[in-house]
């Protein structure tokens, strides 16, 4: 058994761990971060897309070794086929090779003072009446006993962290999606500055399938459905290679060079994101774009949060549920109200079957939905009274 | 309860979706391994539900 010291200890080195770890290094916390995985950045569990503003309200610029496809719009196809162009103008996004941005992201707070360990199981915290002050290790078969005043539990959707802390994070199948994905060579894709979404219950129950492309034919080609509605013989990879063989157009020269598989969560963030020495971040604590199931962004940001205001109580000498309070406080005003909102849009479009969603393509314009993706709803509901008044009992239900 | 929890081990992807679900905290990914702890499981089948996959199977 090999005792280390610690002020805090981040557990699990993806994206929100790295930024956590970044922020506290940078305010000169001595901090160790652990990854169970032997090489960080792999396998993904990601379609790897993020807008730039989830870049730049973290410090980060898009640097071409990590961010290697420039996005600057989509486009949705309803299920009867219509294709909705959607233009971010001025909001730029990216697709990531995450294989190198997590690395990227553990070099720069390496740079500013934090450790890391690699193959390091974090078994469980270590607590003392009641508060966490430290975790219990394995390194290649060496225990380790890791004492620290902050522990942040960013070991994504499959946290032991904060289940050993006795917090109750564990997710229900009917705000969690069975996601499962290609990453091929070979794509015939139009548009490769374009996310590519496919909705419809056909391709994906509760959920799509996502094109998302990495240049020269190369691209993320995943799908996410709805956990209670994954049966056997109807799992995410039964309606990928069903969609895959369906459009020859795109895929008949494609083979994959990478598969991933993951779970999403896309309901509320867990209930508090915080414990006595303890705060959880990211996939851990649920923070997750409802509508999209999109994750760096939200992770990355509630990483800094919860590293600044750790920074701070572990100066001012309490690191109490209450001090660390702060970073849930914070955070719920923040991107916590927008995912509320967007929860009530998930349930929204999870009541429509497929002529509904293509009732709302033929009657609302790129911009509009541009905006209801960002939480507004004023305009559909407008829309919906006027001319699709079949929808509106719903979108009164759970919408307003 | 009788059965367990059977993994694939060809198929699994060790993605660790199913960890994220399990109600009564019997499964762990240890870097790329599933472990079943057959003492906690109830064999409700969530996990098998979940599974992307189909690696999971209760036998």
């Amino acid at each position: 058994m090999r005792e280390l010291q610690y002020d805090a200890v981040v557990v699990g080195a993806g994206p929100a761990g790295s930024i956590a770890a970044r922020t506290l290094a940078g305010k000169g916390v001595k901090t160790l971060v652990l990854d169970k995985r032997q090489e960080i950045g792999t396998p993904k569990r990601c379609a790897e897309a993020i807008n730039g503003r989830g870049l730049r309200r973290v410090g980060l610029e898009p640097d071409p070794r990590w961010a290697v496809q420039k996005i600057n719009g989509s486009v949705l196809y309803a299920p009867g086929g219509k294709a909705l162009k959607l233009v971010f103008d001025d909001r730029l996004g990216y697709i990531l090779e995450r294989k190198i941005f997590e690395k990227y992201l553990a070099a720069d707070a390496i740079n500013l003072g934090a450790k890391y360990m690699v193959k390091t199981l974090a078994t469980g915290v270590i607590k003392e009446d009641g508060r966490v002050v430290g975790v219990e290790a394995d390194f290649m078969g060496e225990e380790y006993r890791i004492m620290s005043r902050l522990v942040i539990a960013a070991d994504g959707v499959d946290s032991m962290i904060a289940k050993s802390a006795g917090l109750k994070t564990v997710n229900s199948l009917s705000d969690y999606h069975s996601g499962f994905q290609y990453e091929m060579a070979g794509l015939k894709i139009d548009g490769e500055n374009l996310l590519h979404i496919f909705f419809g219950d056909d391709n994906a129950p509760k959920g799509y399938v996502w094109i998302f492309p990495k240049g020269n034919g190369v691209g993320n080609v995943g799908i996410g459905i709805l956990g209670k509605l994954s049966a056997p013989g109807r799992k995410a990879q039964f309606y990928l290679d069903r969609f895959i063989e369906s459009r020859p157009e795109i895929f008949s020269g494609a083979s994959p060079i990478e598969v991933n598989s993951g779970g999403i969560p896309v309901g509320s963030a867990v209930e508090c994101l915080v414990a006595d020495g303890l705060m959880l971040v990211g996939d851990a604590a649920h923070q997750v774009n409802p509508i999209h199931g999109g994750g760096i962004s939200m992770a990355m940001h509630a990483a800094k949060i919860a590293g600044e205001v750790g920074a701070k109580a572990l100066s001012e000498g309490d690191v109490s549920r209450e001090r660390l309070f702060e970073y849930d406080t914070l955070w719920r005003a923040g991107d916590g109200v927008k995912a509320q909102k967007l929860l009530k849009l998930r349930s929204f479009m999870e009541k429509l079957d497929s002529t509904d969603l293509d009732t709302l393509a033929d009657i609302l314009e790129s911009d509009e939905i541009t905006r209801i993706v960002e939480g507004d709803y004023g305009l559909m509901a407008k829309k919906i009274i006027r001319k699709a008044p079949s929808i509106l009992p719903l979108a009164k239900k759970f919408l307003i | 309860m009788t059965g367990k929890i059977d993994v694939d081990r060809a198929k699994c992807c060790y993605c660790g979706g199913c960890v994220g679900v399990c109600p009564v905290n019997a499964l762990e990914l240890r870097d790329t391994i599933l472990f079943v702890d057959e003492e906690k499981c109830v064999k409700c089948g969530t996990c098998v539900k979940f599974c992307p996959v189909d690696a999971l199977r209760l036998i």
